[in-house]
């Protein structure tokens, strides 16, 4: 049962790659196959179920990309 | 489903314009620490912000609220203009260290000696960013720029300019921090500090200037994540974090 939730907002990600670098549990990594609109590679999350709702990835990315829901 | 609160989203105090930044660039994290500081002390309908010359010269288009735009090193002596036909709003300038350290750093001196009640938020990634790389006075000792390509000869350009321990020593200044983004921990103390300098505003004590050790990933020319890292080996050294001037609730530095 995950802890939190991620939404991302793709077309505003510039695939900088900070969200993944600060996941504690390493569960975001960046999807070589899909790009957005402006031609970045966008972030994905590999296993939700692992997500503890700290909210590192959306604080450190610089375009407001992630928006995180904790789970009561 | 289970019932949910959101922890983290974007911040009302920034509009939906995307950014201009390079991918990567903390001023975007920068941004968002203004907004979210705005935001929490209810202040953003009354805040003016002043953007300066260089990579943030946009920066009026991402804050959601009032902002005018300074010529090249003047947002200090145009937040005080403001600031003066309009006490009672919040006013801040939002400038990086080709802005404030070289060009405008005499506007900066004497809004902090004249104790401005404004609010100074200065990101200094030891880089000029938009003009292309060159050296900035506060590039680091053997930083390779594009106007110091066998890196900063300190006999002939001087050292780093430190900002912040220089404004410390001014009376009128109620409050200085150097604050980092480098990491969630530190995201959260820059919040702290962000937020403190508004509410000194609020309180009308005098100057306030948070400066923000940032990251030029394209300039550097490196990866987001290794500026990151080279930030906290290499910059951190050379600008200490921490508070040089809190002059409190008692007006007492």
């Amino acid at each position: 049962m995950p802890k939190g939730i991620t939404y991302f907002d793709h077309e505003k990600c510039k695939g900088c790659g900070l969200c993944v670098e600060y996941c504690p549990q390493n569960i975001l990594y960046q999807d070589k196959k899909t790009l957005n609109e402006s031609g970045y590679n966008i972030v994905s999350v590999s296993e939700p179920d692992k997500c503890i709702g700290c909210a590192f990835c959306a604080m450190m990315c610089p375009d407001s990309v992630i928006k995180v829901e904790v789970i009561k | 489903m289970a019932e949910t609160t959101v922890k983290y989203e974007k911040t009302k105090g920034l509009t939906d314009k995307p950014l201009s930044y390079c991918p990567g660039c903390t001023h975007g994290i920068v941004h968002k620490l203004v907004g979210e500081a705005l935001v929490d002390l209810d202040i953003l309908d009354k805040a003016i912000g002043v953007a300066s010359v260089g990579c943030s010269v946009f920066s009026y288009e991402f804050f959601n609220c009032d902002a005018q735009q300074a010529p090249h090193g003047r947002a200090c002596a145009e937040a005080t203009g403001i600031k003066r036909v309009l006490p009672d709003n919040i006013v801040f300038t939002y400038q990086g260290d080709g802005d404030l350290a070289s060009i405008g750093i005499a506007e900066t001196i004497h809004a902090a000696n004249r104790g401005e009640n404004i609010t100074v938020i200065f990101v200094n990634n030891a880089i000029y960013g938009m003009t292309g790389g060159q050296m900035a006075p506060t590039s680091l000792k053997g930083q390779k720029t594009t106007t110091s390509q066998d890196g900063r000869d300190t006999d002939w350009t001087g050292n780093p300019i430190k900002i912040s321990e220089m404004l410390a020593t001014i009376e009128g200044v109620a409050y200085i921090e150097r604050v980092s983004v480098h990491d969630p921990k530190h995201y959260l103390k820059a919040k702290k500090a962000i937020k403190k300098a508004f509410q000194y505003q609020k309180e009308k004590k005098g100057f306030t200037l948070i400066e923000v050790v940032s990251t030029c990933p394209v300039n550097w020319g490196m990866k987001p994540v290794d500026a990151m890292k080279w930030l906290s080996k290499e910059m951190i050294p050379v600008f200490p974090l921490g508070v040089y001037k809190d002059k409190g609730d008692n007006h007492e530095s």
